[in-house]
């Protein structure tokens, strides 16, 4: 899961400060891991370096979590390539994806393409699993099996969430 | 397993069939439809009897024939004459009234004597007079309307009569039907011997309509039946066992019969009602005659909610109900032949014993003869589901069509052999009873002896009236191409009681030219006629009383009959000639006389009759002759010749029958459409899915006509050999010569084979509908 | 519009609906000869209608739909039954083989329909039903043999024409994973050998996964998945 990425995409709704940003994530994202501080601090300045994000500006009363960020065009840019690049099917990938949909629906993007996409991008590797198998000996069959069925689940949480875009869209921007 | 068990799962099963849904609704409504139309024919058959008895019962308390000549003339005495006559095709019952003092009796229905002039009449001839277009009518009955005639006095709704006042009358002379009564009514009730062919036939007929009713409310209380092993599948689900499974289904079919009889009865309401406002082929009744005995209709109330249980008890026995689901013990055992022979060969053997009993060894005993012939109609239901079977088992394919309908005959053959049972039963009976009557028919058929082409119309007249009026009358009466004239009476060889007597026909010459070959013929010359068509035997008894110049008597007194005892001498000459074949007069014998050649008041020693030819091209020439022969005389009797005439009873038998039988088959088509549309329905997905990958409407079309046509033409055979028999045997015990009535055989079959084919088209439309292919879509 | 070069059977636009339920709103749909092509998306989308639709079973009540650049809307109902009958193949979920005939019979059925004699049709019928390995259920009923031999039996029926496309609606849906996946399996390789192209209508995606590329129908309008990326 790219944390920059993730910060890129909460500032497109509005410059906000270091903290607040901290705190957005941790609210979003963080449920069982809270972003460190540092963290935060350090992917910014990488941001900064490749002119994604800008200061727009910093309050009164010193220390650099007084600096307030926002996104540059580029930054834009960048967020919308990454939400529309469907991830590797691999195992544990919905962190990412609930991410990605997330963001989506923050920044008034439409989620179901992002659904949409990464069920295409699985449903090939099914298909070049699928082939493999016909193909191949049991063993294949066993392994490639094994790897179908991981992404078939994968592909169903794809479907459940693209039912409920609705309800989680209310839920997200209530928050 | 007790009877409180019973009662529960019978109770739960009825409340299911209350509040299943709408598709219980739906299934108990056709059930209690279905149920309802049998129970109402059911109890319509029960009231027959009633119908005759109470009208038996009206005509013996309205009876005005007087066996007796000598009653005297008293206070208490009325005179009646018979003035019946007809009005279209319809019989109008009419009598005039006059009575000989204060105490004369009332017929029944009648509160008061018409004076002379006046009449009371019958609702429905009072309707008829007042009619459009009975001008004649009014003409022929012209007494004013006083009063009408009670229910007591009626034997139907729709019955013509009227009772009229006149003066004048005298009792048992001049050829008029007048009697002298001190009472109305048959003192000894017992008119018509019980004839034991007609006891036969009725019991026939009852068993013929009744068993294919009874097989229709069998079919009746398993309409839906696939639904309903859904229902009772998820019953096992939660627990219930096989047993209470099936009387809980039990149960339901309860319900609908018990719904049935009350639907049953509402109809039978309805159609009581009914029958006492129509009018059929002539016969017509009150609504009180339709009512069942009240045992019979107990035994209706009590038989077919039990017929309904057993009936499901005994569906169920080849369907296992699983938890899951129906399972049909697919093999079924392939049926066997033997027991189901042994049903109509049982009947057979009851028939057989009394073979060649006919109408002169007693009577027929009524058990053996019911039970004979249903078990031989029961037959057909138990051999059919063999015959379908063993015969779709050799059917070889052919197009898809009819691919189709064999392996679905072959799967379930038995299915297609019950939806036919009731026609085939209902054809097979009435195929018997066709050639039963057909055979019977000659007995019951009089030969009047009348050739309709020599004259269409006869008016007997009586002494009241001279004959040269009448002619001059009937002369002057449009539609009367010409008329003969002859009067005929009684000679006899002594003044009274004498041994003999030869009847004597007067007219002029040309009227006797009518009769017999004149070589010459002159007024004033007597004529012996001898008839090579006649009986030899009583032409020479009466031979010596025609001998020339032989003083006779004509109209000699006979027992309390007094005559006028007229003297008269035979001329010298009297000529012998020979009857012609086609004589005017029926079976011609005795003397032909000249008017001259009578002594003076000869005339009222004979009765004249005319005999008319009418022109076709009149309308309603015989109506004008019979208002004419009223208007001369209203104890004239005019009637219209017909080569036969049949017994009423016998009649209006072959009239219930015929009707019966269209209400039968009418039911079990119906019956047949609701369980065709339900198996339709039951196959929905399947013709989608055959549909989808592009069979015609058509083949399917055809493959539901090959579907019901191979059954049907199957039952219609085996109906058609089961009613020969039983029309062979029945016409062996009635003592007939069997003879086949093909025309009305193929008839009956082809009425069979109609029904079948307008519920195939009937079901057509909705096949095509239930083609559609929103079937496919999984709702 | 003018269907791209190259597709057999090509849908613009098309609109349908029962009631007031709106089944497909604007679908389109292209194949290939020898192509698979599943369609997905969730139960009620209209995945069902678009293909009922695409076969000619179901007209649209708009839009277009051309089969080897004949109009299908063009057509009366016996020419669209004419051409199910024999440029089109047919398998579904359950209930669609007649249960009183035998599975060769039922196999032998479409060939009959065309007016094809019983031993000729019954002859290829076998050596389909050899292909699908379920030749030793010939005389059988169809209430006699297991979902995946029916199954099987089904698709050589839906084979046995020859058809041009074969429309398959949820034909593993009563399977399990096993027996769903042989007759995949035999379905697809059976239909490649013949370059048949079939319309695959899934819900699920290990069914989806032996189809060359997948449409996603959604609130009746579909989606081109290769189009898009």
């Amino acid at each position: 899961m790219s944390i920059g990425h993730t910060l890129l995409g909460l500032l497109e709704s509005g410059p906000r400060h270091g903290y607040d940003l901290k705190r957005a994530f941790d609210e979003k994202f963080g449920h069982d891991r809270p972003l460190h501080y540092g963290q935060v601090y350090s992917t910014m300045s990488r941001l900064l370096k490749h002119g994604l994000v800008e200061v727009d500006g910093i309050e009164a009363g010193g220390g650099p979590e007084r600096k307030r960020y926002a996104i540059t065009d580029a930054g834009v840019t960048d967020v919308e390539h990454w939400l529309a690049t469907p991830e590797k099917p691999e195992e544990y990938l919905q962190s990412t994806l609930y991410t990605k949909v997330v963001l989506a629906l923050l920044t008034h993007r439409d989620a179901t393409d992002i659904l949409d996409t990464q069920r295409a991008e699985h449903l090939r590797s099914m298909r070049i699993l699928t082939d493999r198998k016909r193909k191949g000996d049991l063993a294949d069959q066993l392994i490639c099996d094994h790897a179908l069925f991981h992404l078939e689940a994968d592909l169903r949480w794809l479907e459940l969430t693209a039912a409920r875009l609705d309800k989680l869209r209310a839920e997200v921007v209530a928050k | 397993m007790n009877v409180r068990q019973w009662c529960r799962d019978l109770g739960m099963g009825a409340r299911f069939a209350v509040t299943g849904g709408r598709e219980g609704w739906v299934r108990m409504l056709l059930t209690a439809v279905g149920v309802g139309l049998g129970v109402a024919l059911l109890l319509l058959t029960t009231a027959l009897p009633n119908i005759l008895t109470a009208r038996d019962r009206v005509e013996n308390a309205r009876q005005d024939y007087s066996a007796s000549y000598d009653t005297p003339k008293a206070d208490d005495t009325v005179l009646v004459a018979v003035t019946d006559t007809q009005w279209h095709g319809r019989s109008i019952r009419g009598r005039l009234l006059e009575p000989e003092g204060p105490g004369a009796p009332l017929p029944p229905g009648v509160g008061r004597l018409p004076a002379k002039g006046e009449m009371v009449v019958s609702p429905a001839l009072k309707r008829l007079l007042s009619s459009d277009g009975a001008t004649l009518l009014r003409e022929r009955i012209p007494y004013r309307i006083t009063g009408t005639i009670g229910d007591s006095g009626l034997i139907g709704s729709h019955e013509l009569a009227y009772y009229a006042g006149a003066e004048g009358l005298v009792p048992h002379s001049g050829g008029t039907r007048v009697n002298r009564l001190n009472a109305f009514g048959n003192p000894a009730p017992a008119p018509e011997r019980a004839d034991p062919v007609l006891i036969l036939m009725t019991l026939v007929v009852f068993v013929a309509l009744l068993t294919p009713i009874a097989v229709f409310i069998a079919a009746a209380v398993r309409f839906g039946g696939e639904r309903r092993d859904r229902r009772l599948a998820a019953l096992r689900l939660v627990g219930s066992d096989s047993r209470m499974t099936r009387r809980i289904a039990a149960g339901e079919a309860l319900a609908g019969s018990l719904l049935g009889l009350a639907v049953g009865t509402v109809f039978f309401l309805i159609g009581r009602q009914t029958a006492g406002s129509v009018e059929v082929r002539g016969e017509s009744f009150f609504p009180s005659y339709l009512d069942p005995s009240p045992a019979l209709a107990a035994l209706v109330a009590v038989a077919v909610p039990a017929a309904a249980v057993l009936v499901t008890l005994f569906a169920m026995r080849g369907v296992v109900v699983e938890p899951l689901g129906v399972v049909r013990t697919a093999k079924q055992a392939r049926r066997r032949l033997w027991w189901r022979l042994l049903l109509p060969l049982a009947g057979l053997a009851m028939l057989y014993p009394m073979i060649g009993n006919g109408r002169s060894n007693g009577d027929f005993n009524q058990y053996l003869v019911i039970g004979g012939v249903l078990l031989l109609l029961v037959g057909v239901t138990a051999l059919l589901p063999w015959l379908v079977e063993a015969f779709v088992a050799r059917l070889g394919a052919g197009a898809v069509s009819w691919q189709l309908a064999v392996r679905r005959l072959q799967l379930s053959s038995g299915t297609a052999a019950r939806m036919v049972n009731g026609i085939a039963v209902a054809v097979a009976g009435a195929i018997a009873l066709q050639m039963l009557f057909a055979g019977v028919e000659g007995q019951y058929t009089r030969e009047t002896g009348k050739d309709p082409g020599r004259a269409q119309m006869e008016v007997d007249l009586t002494d009241r009236i001279p004959l040269a009026l009448a002619r001059a009358e009937f002369a002057r009466t449009e539609g009367v191409r010409t008329s003969v004239t002859l009067s005929t009476g009684m000679v006899g060889g002594k003044r009274r009681e004498p041994d003999r007597v030869a009847p004597v026909a007067v007219g002029d010459c040309s009227a006797l030219r009518e009769i017999a070959h004149l070589p010459s013929c002159h007024d004033g010359d007597v004529f012996a006629v001898h008839n090579p068509y006649s009986d030899p035997g009583y032409q020479e008894g009466i031979r010596p009383l025609m001998r020339p110049g032989l003083r006779v008597w004509m109209d000699p007194t006979a027992g309390e009959a007094r005559g006028r005892e007229i003297a008269w001498t035979l001329p010298a000459t009297v000529r012998e000639v020979t009857a012609r074949k086609d004589s005017l007069q029926g079976d011609p014998s005795g003397l032909l006389a000249t008017p001259s050649a009578l002594p003076a008041g000869a005339a009222s020693a004979v009765y004249g009759h005319v005999y008319l030819r009418l022109d076709d091209a009149v309308p309603d020439a015989d109506e004008r002759v019979r208002t004419a022969a009223a208007r001369i005389d209203p104890l004239a009797y005019a009637w219209t010749w017909a080569a036969t005439e049949q017994s009423n009873r016998y009649a209006s038998l072959r009239t219930g029958l015929f009707i019966g039988a269209v209400c039968v088959l009418a039911l079990i088509g119906a019956s047949l459409l609701v369980s065709q549309l339900e198996q339709l329905r039951e196959r929905r997905k399947l013709l989608s899915s055959l549909l989808a990958f592009g069979t015609r409407r058509r083949t399917l079309g055809l493959s539901v006509l090959w579907q019901t046509a191979v059954p049907i033409t199957l039952g219609l055979l085996l109906a058609a050999a089961v009613g020969l028999t039983l029309g062979t045997v029945l016409l062996k015990l009635a003592a007939t010569p069997v003879s086949v009535d093909w025309p009305s055989v193929l008839s009956l079959t082809g009425a069979g084979a109609a029904v079948v084919l307008v519920v195939t088209v009937l079901s057509l439309p909705p096949l095509v509908r239930m083609m559609r292919p929103e079937g496919l879509r999984t709702e | 519009m003018t269907p791209p070069p190259g597709t057999l059977l090509t849908a613009e636009n098309l609109r349908k609906s029962y009631g007031p339920t709106v089944a497909l709103d604007g679908a389109a749909f292209s194949i290939h000869p020898g192509e698979v092509v599943a369609v997905m998306g969730p139960s009620g989308s209209g995945k069902s209608t678009l293909l009922h639709c695409l076969a000619g079973i179901v007209p649209p009540d708009s839009g277009s739909i051309t089969y080897d650049g004949r109009e299908l809307a063009g057509m009366n109902d016996a020419g669209r039954s004419a051409l199910r009958r024999s440029e089109f193949g047919f398998v579904f979920q359950f209930g669609q083989l007649v249960p009183e005939l035998t599975c060769v019979e039922n196999v032998a059925l479409p060939l009959r329909l065309n007016g094809t004699s019983r031993k000729e049709a019954e002859r290829s019928a076998l050596s389909w039903m050899e292909r699908l390995e379920v030749d030793d259920l010939k005389d059988k009923r169809p209430g006699e043999v297991s979902g995946g031999q029916g199954q099987r039996v089904a698709v050589a029926r839906a084979l046995v024409t020859g058809p041009r496309v074969l429309f398959a609606d949820e034909p593993t849906g009563a399977l399990d994973s096993l027996n769903g996946e042989r007759v995949m399996e035999l379905l697809t390789d059976a239909a490649r050998s013949t370059n048949a192209a079939v319309v695959l209508v899934t819900h699920e995606a290990r069914v989806a996964a032996y189809s060359d590329r997948e449409i996603v129908v959604r609130d009746g309008r579909s989606r081109d998945m290769e189009r898009a990326i």
